[in-house]
């Protein structure tokens, strides 16, 4: 169970008590009805009724009043379950045919399965490596569908230890059924314990700062300000200016999370930050995957100062909590907080 | 049935109605509604396109403007005022119809489809000109600007859409034909003549159709210097 | 059994003979029939398939035939219901035989155009049917990028181009039918003395022309990407995938209400001759059809929840998919308030309606738990939403569908069918629909996920449920194939008007002749005045 279950269902169940009253109502007038005006003889002609204001009036203005609590309602449920807290702990997740990855920032690697703290707030960002897969743990009320080139995200909170449910959602060809699994909600002193017996080579961001250097990054994103490319260090949740020149639009701002540091290692040549070359950085399409590419935003996310940059991990150790997390909309945008400058 | 007294042209009888019709009113009425109806789902068609052209180009507004850079616009314009013209020649050719004058309806039907090809050879040579210039996609595209993946979407769009205009051309160009040798059997008279204007209704809707790939295709890289 | 006498007169039926003649007609009454030869050979192959599903789907395991096949099944059986069947059936059958005649005229605007639409129909069913023959498609009937344009392996091409062509048939009626309830009312016939089939019929009519070109050049742009490989959809490629979800649902979710309104139009005939009454507030219910037409142009993004669209958009879309609910509830309460103090028969049809009033309540209500942006994030892709649109599709639309033919049928072929086990048939079918249906909402609420060929054995038992109600489902489709084809030869004859109903379709003879009226009726009557009908239908 988790945070969402109790009022989920809450709402659920009052739902389903006012309708099925209404369509108890609606049968049981038919019936009722039908039963009691039975054609008598066939040359009968009942009392030729038009309508009556009234009643149609009663008619459209309830249900409007009740659809509109209902509206309200899911709308307070869903942003709740849309807008991660600033300081859940981070799970990546990455989806593909026909099997689910997920990765903690301690380094542990699970596949179909994610163990996770009870009593502590998670947020999955994920995403897949071929077509559009679906997030789901029936138990805990979230659901999420996984893009691939995009970063989307899910959290919850789980409240009560348990083996729960994982399946995939989204049609996603011949396996589509078998990509399924489990979500093991434990007491936090055992999930401390699984991590600790896990992960020898390390979490994701030292991973993430072996592939810096295996893939030449540091080369040129010198860290002392004066190389070909831009210090990465502090970029992580920071606000950059790019574009200009030739845009249609004028120069824009963008929030440097995890979607656009993805976009720059894989198409380098878009959302340029002003006044660097363009075309200098090669792009690594085809060189390197999902996992890695958030190995190394974990690295990256490293190198800005606390309380922003570093993944909030869910031992509670050295890492610290994370920056308010923007939510991913729409083909191009990184964040619905497109300009909103960074806060600690 | 209503029996409508009608003038006799040379030769051939005018026509009523058809049967399931109350009167060659309600007949006439009904063929202009249809094409009407028609062209609303031809808008929709389009503008399906239209509007998954618009998200693209929100998401890459550089690439393509300079995507659209590249598109001769000569051609392009002088496409557009050919074209314009022969929503001139078929307008009067429904004139010239509904005024029971075939041989001048004659000529301006020919004029339109003559236009309509040479519209047709022009988008065929700038075709050619894309696909040698390795800009057509699927057909070995290149490109050395920036964001090839937002140039490539221009051209996407620009082959389909285009290429679907000139599909409706190509068919409108059957049609014009159609009615030429109909004009030229003397079918069309004061009182029959609907099928030349409603004909005349879908060649404008594909003139402004071009006018607006004209403006989305041609017109957003002329700003940029260079 | 005594042999019932043959039908003498000439009408539409004995007119003109051969195979010829029918094929080349241009009467809409014979098109409607060719429609339903179609349409009801395409409804047993989509329920050959649902069969085939729910016999795998009685055990956990994918034991019965593959994950692939299962796939392949699912995808076909969406894809032959949804285009194939639903679409056209009422608007293509009863919506061709009865709106000329209910109006007063003697065909549709455009006979011709009607005759090339059920051949584009055919043609779209035959690449469909071959490209299910050759191997089968496996996308979904919802085709998502990037599986249909890059993944998928299947015969996404030629199924997309049988759907494509078939929307040309969609499109050339519904315009068919907007030219002529506009322009062909017989004299006096005006807008609100139309009845409310029409009124229904011209609403679907407005979407068939609206919203089909679009879904036309989104399957058109998937074939395209697929051939050309070049990334309109793909993001591997640039594109984007939820543009194919925005484009695909900008028609899809009007779609539906193209199977739904002309339901609701039939039903809204049945109550009223079956209660002999006026349907309650019949401007609102007009206008309601209307209402149901437009603002459901709005809503195609509550497929979208939890696709990663913006939460503001899913804010809009959600209001809205409430606001759309309100017509119809308007249309429940009114017929329920039309059997209030009516003189209501138990014949066939309005079981039916009755029915449909009954089942689309609950889909419609399950419907309010979609639109409702927190619930929906739970039962979205799963059996809830399967179940939610059963209810509405085949608990609303093909019971009014059964229901209008019974209804017309002594129009149609100049005879009665047999009453006792045409009651039996929808008995069954209430109680087979409902066996099947109603435990697929417990499995979506338990989180059992759709399109899956496996699942885990906890879910065992509702799926053995379902499937037993699907079994008793068939039976009630199949018995009135049956006795429906029985009693085209051998049922009683029937007077024009069995049912002393008053549109201007029951003035014609039972077959009708092949121009409807020797003469142009005239009206200066409303749609449902029994009052001023009630001498020439021997009432009161």
């Amino acid at each position: 169970m988790s945070n969402f279950t109790a009022s989920y269902n809450l709402f659920f169940w009052i739902m389903a008590a006012v309708c099925g009253f209404v369509a108890a109502g609606i049968a049981f007038f038919l019936i009722l009805f039908a039963a009691r005006y039975h054609r008598r003889r066939e040359s009968e002609l009942p009392p030729q009724i038009q309508g009556n204001a009234i009643a149609e009036s009663l008619w459209i203005g309830i249900p409007f009043v009740l659809f509109m609590g209902m509206f309200a309602y899911g709308a307070k449920l869903y942003f709740d379950m849309r807008l991660p807290p600033a300081d859940a702990m981070e799970i990546y997740v990455v989806g593909k045919q026909w099997m689910w990855k997920t990765q903690h920032p301690e380094g542990e690697r699970e596949i179909n399965e994610l163990h996770i703290p009870v009593g502590r707030r998670v947020k999955l960002t994920m995403t897949s490596e071929d077509v559009i897969h679906s997030f789901f743990i029936p138990d805990f009320r979230v659901k999420q569908d996984v893009l691939p080139n995009r970063y989307t995200t899910l959290w919850f909170q789980a409240t009560k230890p348990g083996k729960y449910h994982l399946f995939c959602a989204e049609y996603c060809g011949a396996k589509h059924s078998g990509m399924i699994g489990w979500i093991y909600a434990m007491e936090p002193h055992e999930y401390q314990a699984w991590l600790e017996q896990g992960a020898a080579e390390g979490g994701m961001a030292s991973t993430g700062e072996k592939l810096f250097h295996q893939f030449q990054c540091a080369n040129c994103h010198h860290f002392d300000g004066r190389g070909p490319c831009p210090d990465l260090q502090g970029l992580y949740g920071s606000t950059v200016q790019i574009g200009g020149g030739t845009s249609v639009s004028g120069p824009t701002t963008v929030v440097a999370d995890e979607s656009y540091i993805r976009e720059k290692i894989l198409n380098p040549r878009a959302k340029v930050v002003q006044g660097w070359k363009e075309g200098y950085m090669p792009s690594f399409q085809g060189q390197i995957d999902e996992e890695q590419i958030l190995d190394l935003i974990a690295y990256i996310r490293a190198l800005s100062p606390a309380p922003g940059g570093a993944i909030a991990s869910g031992s509670g150790g050295a890492l610290q909590g994370a920056a308010p997390q923007p939510t991913i909309i729409g083909p191009e945008a990184t964040s619905i907080h497109n300009t909103a400058p960074y806060r600690p | 049935m209503a029996d409508n007294s009608s003038d006799v042209l040379p030769g051939r009888e005018a026509r009523a109605h058809l049967d399931h019709f109350a009167t060659a009113e309600q007949q006439r009425n009904t063929a202009m509604a249809g094409m009407w109806i028609f062209l609303v789902t031809e808008i929709m068609m389009f503008g399906g396109l239209f509007m998954a052209y618009a998200v693209y180009r929100l998401g890459h507004p550089q690439a393509f403007a300079s995507a659209s850079r590249d598109m001769n616009i000569v051609l392009g314009a002088v496409n557009t005022a050919i074209l314009i013209t022969s929503s001139f020649t078929m307008a009067l050719a429904a004139q010239a119809a509904e005024e029971g004058l075939l041989r001048p309806a004659k000529w301006l039907l020919a004029a339109t489809i003559l236009i309509g090809i040479v519209f047709l050879g022009i988008k065929f040579v700038e075709y050619y000109q894309h696909y040698r210039d390795h800009k057509a996609p699927g057909f070995g595209f290149q490109t050395n600007l920036p964001d090839p993946g937002g140039i490539q979407m221009f051209y996407i769009f620009y082959f389909a859409m285009t290429g679907l205009h000139a599909v409706h051309m190509i068919v409108g160009i059957g049609l014009l034909a159609a009615l030429l040798i109909m004009t030229e059997l003397g079918r069309f008279s004061r009182e029959y003549h609907s099928p030349v204007v409603i004909t005349g209704l879908y060649w404008g809707f594909v003139d402004i159709v071009w006018v607006f790939l004209f403006a989305i295709f041609y017109l957003p890289g002329l700003h940029l210097h260079g | 059994m005594i042999a019932a006498p043959e039908i003498t007169e000439r009408n539409y039926l004995t007119g003109k003979e051969g195979v010829l003649s029918w094929l080349l007609t241009t009467d809409h009454k014979r098109i409607g029939l060719l429609y339903v030869a179609s349409i009801t050979a395409f409804f047993f192959i989509g329920g050959l398939f649902a069969l085939l599903m729910r016999l795998e789907l009685l055990t956990p395991p994918s034991d019965l035939v593959s994950p692939e096949t299962y796939n392949k099944l699912f995808s076909m059986h969406g894809i032959i219901m949804v285009w194939f069947f639903l679409i056209p059936s009422i608007p293509a059958t009863l919506g061709n035989f009865v709106v000329p005649m209910m109006i007063g005229a003697r065909d549709l605007a455009f006979p011709k155009l009607n005759l090339a639409s059920w051949y584009l129909f055919n043609l779209g069913g035959i690449v469909t049917l071959y490209a299910i023959l050759r191997g089968g498609v496996d996308t979904g009937w919802t085709f998502y990028t990037p599986l249909s344009t890059t993944y998928s392996t299947t015969y996404v091409i030629a199924a997309a181009a049988g759907i494509f062509i078939s929307g040309f048939s969609s499109i050339l009626t519904g315009l068919n039918f907007i030219a002529t309830i506009h322009g062909m009312r017989c004299p006096g016939l005006t807008w609100f003395r139309l009845p409310l089939f029409i009124w229904g019929m011209y609403a679907s009519s407005l979407i068939f022309v609206i919203a089909t070109p679009v879904l036309a050049i989104t399957l058109l742009m998937v074939a395209v990407e697929r051939i050309f490989q070049v990334g309109i959809f793909d993001p591997a490629l640039g594109g984007d995938p939820l543009l194919f979800q925005h484009m695909f649902w900008f028609y899809s979710h009007p779609a539906v209400y193209i199977m739904v309104l002309p339901a609701m139009a039939v039903v809204s005939e049945l109550v009223s001759t079956f209660s002999r009454r006026p349907v309650f507030g019949y401007k609102a219910v007009a206008f309601s059809s209307l209402g149901i037409a437009l603002v459901g142009f709005l809503v195609w993004g509550h497929h979208m929840f939890v696709s990663g669209q913006s939460i503001y958009s899913a804010l809009a879309f959600s209001l809205l998919s409430y606001l759309v609910a309100i017509p119809s509830a308007i249309k429940v309460f009114n017929w329920t308030a039309t059997f209030y103090k009516g003189s209501i028969s138990w014949d066939t049809p309005m079981l039916y309606a009755i029915g449909f009033i009954g089942l689309f309540t609950i889909g419609g209500i399950t419907g309010l738990f979609l639109a409702a942006l927190g619930l929906d994030v739970h039962v979205t892709d799963t059996y809830f939403v399967v179940a939610h649109f059963h209810y509405i599709m085949v608990g609303g639309a093909v019971m009014a569908y059964l229901g209008g033919i019974h209804y017309w049928w002594p129009k149609i072929s100049g005879r009665m069918y047999p009453e006792g086990l045409a009651k039996l048939a929808a008995l069954t079918v209430f109680l087979g629909f409902n066996l099947t249906f109603f435990p697929q909402f417990i499995l979506g609420y338990l989180g059992m996920p759709r399109r899956y060929a496996a699942y885990p054995p906890e879910f065992q038992v509702l799926h053995v449920l379902s499937t037993a109600g699907a079994s008793i489902l068939g039976v009630g489709y199949v018995l009135p194939l049956c006795y429906l084809i029985w009693a085209w030869r051998y049922a009683p004859k029937a007077p024009p008007n069995p049912w002393r109903a008053t549109g201007l379709e029951w003035k014609t003879p039972s077959p009708p002749s092949v121009h409807n009226f020797d003469e142009t009726p005239v009206v200066n009557y409303g749609a449902y005045d029994y009052e001023a009908l009630k001498g020439e239908l021997g009432l009161g």
